[in-house]
């Protein structure tokens, strides 16, 4: 199939009009690096976060009042608890803190369920009121190193002060990147939650199939609670991934377009040399299909060559540069991630989705210029 | 859920299809109504030049075609965590029936589209051409199924409804029937392995006749054999193929072996099953075709490359299918 002697005739020509090519080439790469940086990045950002959701609990449930998620009484824990299959439910006490002067985000959380999965990269978790351990986010954006002060102010806009006794690593950015653990006492007084309230609890199951029975008891036993099942955070996520990249893509399949203009323009316009050259093969015993097999040829190695470069492309802007162009588009609206590495993990199955996006297209738009080129008579291209 | 990159991609992929089979189509109208092999005329010179562009449209719009079948699948795949009680692309197909209708249409769409270049390619090899008029007409027949094929897949991907938390409650409770399957139910084993291998053996036999002799009526009993391999083969493959290759005696999907943890190793085997199919249907198709000398000759010329393309085809899927059944650790029957 393969005759590497045609494959030459066609890098040959492609040679004879480099600028011409070169420039579509170009225009090419960086369209398929567009559409590849939002399928590689939103990739990426879906694996950190399946990677944060298997570190959480099984299901987490809330209370709503008014259609409002609400503090969740502690006693709601010992019903659940005693349901079959039920393991630990741990009350957590948390909430979000915005600091106006660092213009980010944080979360505060109260030590209590979520210690044991995290890792401390220095330091120990506080064991006084006004002690603290703070992500490695928090910890550049505001600058303390153990032992420094990290200064926030409470519900009634109180100065407090705690002293930063770790810093935190995990296994993912995400999840500990804003976090700052406070012992459960002092997160109480510190955002004015009661006595015999948390934020929500979580429910650990030891067989994962008695998730789903287990959260529907839950929601039959306690008519005011909504649990949520970590599964079901996963597809939301995954849906809410796909929603966001599925947009993007629709977005720039604009540019796509115009690409495909263009280049539909570059093949029909054949300059009369090249006219001549193809009048002259067919003097020379060549037959239309071989023509239009040559003209083809030099397209799949124009888009294969695109679409290389294109990759390469994408993959520097998303996982060397840190996608500064798509980030605040695609990440949501948290304010403190300063930096955070992206699993490097491209999948096949979205090299797949870029190449049908990008080549076929391409290919078939050339195809009837390239035709047209090839069954040009030889006797009026050569008298002109 | 329209706005997923893959789903994209295939609506957009099958759009692109369709407007390329539209442009062949136009072309073949016009070819239908004015092709006159005898004329000289500069109607005619235009018209032969144009069956270069439809022959070309029509070879790119089946490598497509054959894609986006496998684009489809592994959307499949893709998706199908979305759904509550999917275990892998059968269950996203459960999740609407409409997609096994898809499946279906793109299957045959692969076929017709080969049948056709085929035919196309037996043509062209001749002088006088003598199937133009039938080829046409029978691209003509080509262009609605892939108008089908895109408004089926937009039925499909439009209906789906992806399991999320709503602001109310969880969202398993809105799901509450146990409406999806996510395996299909195959023949039982017993059975359903001697009816393999019976279907295998005559299809050999038959080929390999076909190899030695060159009666038309042996064409025809290929025909029959091909089609009765593949759809005994697709049943083989649910029933008790896939189980070998999963080595689990509860996984009957036909889809999951398409992916990289069972090494790819569905490629080799579904690409067999297609080769032995559509090599051993054409001489049998073609046979009614040859009505003039010119083609008879092109016929005698293609058909040994097409049997033995067929068998090869045979090599490779039982190869690829059965290496796991003789030589794995899993065991079905005996106990």
């Amino acid at each position: 199939m393969l005759n590497f002697k045609l494959l030459e005739y066609s890098l040959s020509s492609l040679w004879r009009r480099k600028e011409k090519n070169l420039a579509l080439v170009v225009v090419y790469a960086l369209v398929i690096a567009t559409l590849g940086s939002v399928l590689l990045l939103t990739h990426a950002l879906k694996t950190e976060a399946v990677m944060t959701l298997t570190a959480s609990p099984e299901i987490v449930v809330q209370r709503m009042l008014g259609g409002r998620h609400e503090l969740i009484p502690i006693d709601y824990a010992q019903t659940i608890a005693e349901f079959p299959g039920v393991g630990k439910v741990t009350p957590r006490v948390w909430g979000y803190y915005y600091d106006s002067l660092v213009k980010a985000n944080l979360t505060l959380v109260g030590l209590a369920g979520y210690h044991e999965q995290l890792e401390l990269l220095a330091g120990r978790f506080p064991q006084a009121p006004d002690e603290g351990v703070i992500g490695a986010g928090v910890a550049d954006a505001f600058g303390p190193q153990i032992g420094d002060l990290l200064v926030l102010e409470d519900s009634s806009k109180r100065r407090t002060e705690f002293h930063v006794s770790g810093i935190f690593r995990s296994q993912s950015n995400l999840l500990t990147n804003d976090l700052v653990v406070l012992q459960e006492g002092a997160l109480r007084d510190f955002f004015g939650i009661p006595d015999g309230f948390a934020t929500d609890l979580t429910v650990q199951v030891f067989n994962p199939r008695e998730i789903d029975t287990i959260a529907r008891k839950i929601a039959y036993f306690l008519p005011d609670s909504r649990p949520i099942t970590r599964d079901e955070l996963l597809h939301t996520y995954d849906s809410l991934f796909n929603w966001r990249s599925g947009m993007m893509l629709a977005v720039f399949m604009s540019a796509l377009m115009a690409f495909l203009i263009l280049a539909w323009d570059r093949a029909t316009g054949i300059s009369a040399e090249e006219k001549r050259e193809i009048g002259i093969l067919k003097a020379l015993g060549w037959e239309t299909s071989h023509i239009l097999g040559a003209k083809l040829r030099e397209a799949l190695l124009i888009s294969l060559t695109a679409f290389i470069v294109g990759l390469l492309l994408a993959w520097l802007h998303v996982f060397v540069l840190g996608a500064p162009v798509l980030m605040p588009l695609l990440k949501g609206w948290s304010v403190l991630f300063p930096t955070f590495d992206l699993p490097r993990v491209i999948d096949l199955y979205q090299l797949a989705i870029l190449g049908f996006v990008t080549i076929v297209p391409y290919l078939a738009c050339t195809l009837i210029p390239a035709w047209k080129a090839a069954s040009s008579d030889p006797d009026d291209v050569m008298r002109g | 859920m329209i706005l997923h990159p893959g789903i994209l991609a295939l609506l957009f992929g099958s759009t692109l299809i369709l407007l390329m089979l539209l442009v062949a189509g136009g072309v073949a109208l016009r070819i239908v109504r004015y092709w006159n092999a005898d004329s000289g005329s500069a109607t005619q010179l235009q018209l032969e030049r144009q069956t270069w562009l439809v022959s070309t449209l029509l070879k790119y719009a089946f490598g497509f075609q054959i894609i986006s079948v496998l684009l489809f699948l592994f959307t499949l795949e893709e998706i199908h965590p979305l759904f509550v009680g999917a275990m892998c692309a059968t269950g996203s197909l459960n999740a609407n029936l409409v997609g096994w209708l898809v499946l279906l249409v793109k299957i045959a769409l692969v076929f017709a589209a080969a049948v056709w270049l085929a035919i196309n390619y037996l043509d062209q090899r001749t002088e006088d051409t003598p199937l133009v008029r039938l080829k046409y007409r029978l691209l003509l027949l080509l262009i609605p199924v892939v108008g089908l094929d895109l408004w089926l897949q937009w039925e499909y991907f439009s209906g789906l409804r992806p399991q999320m938390i709503t602001s109310c409650c969880g969202s398993l409770f809105s799901a509450e029937g146990e409406g999806v399957i996510s395996t299909l139910a195959g023949l039982p084993i017993e059975q359903a392995m001697p009816l393999f291998f019976i279907v295998v053996t005559l299809y050999a036999v038959v080929l390999l006749a076909n190899l030695r002799w060159r009666f038309v009526a042996l064409r025809h009993l290929l025909f029959v054999a091909a089609v009765l391999l593949f759809f005994v083969s697709l049943a083989a493959l649910v029933s008790f193929l896939s189980l070998y290759i999963y080595q689990m005696p509860s996984h009957q999907c036909p889809f999951d072996m398409l992916q990289g943890h069972y090494y790819y190793i569905g490629y080799p085997i579904y690409a067999g099953l297609f080769m032995a199919t559509l090599f051993a249907m054409l001489p049998g198709l073609c046979r009614p075709l040859a009505t003039t000398s010119s083609l008879e000759r092109e016929l005698e010329c293609c058909e040994p490359m097409w049997l033995r393309l067929a068998l090869f085809g045979l090599i490779l899927f039982l190869l690829s299918s059965c290496w796991q059944m003789l030589f794995g650790p899993l065991r079905l029957l005996g106990y």
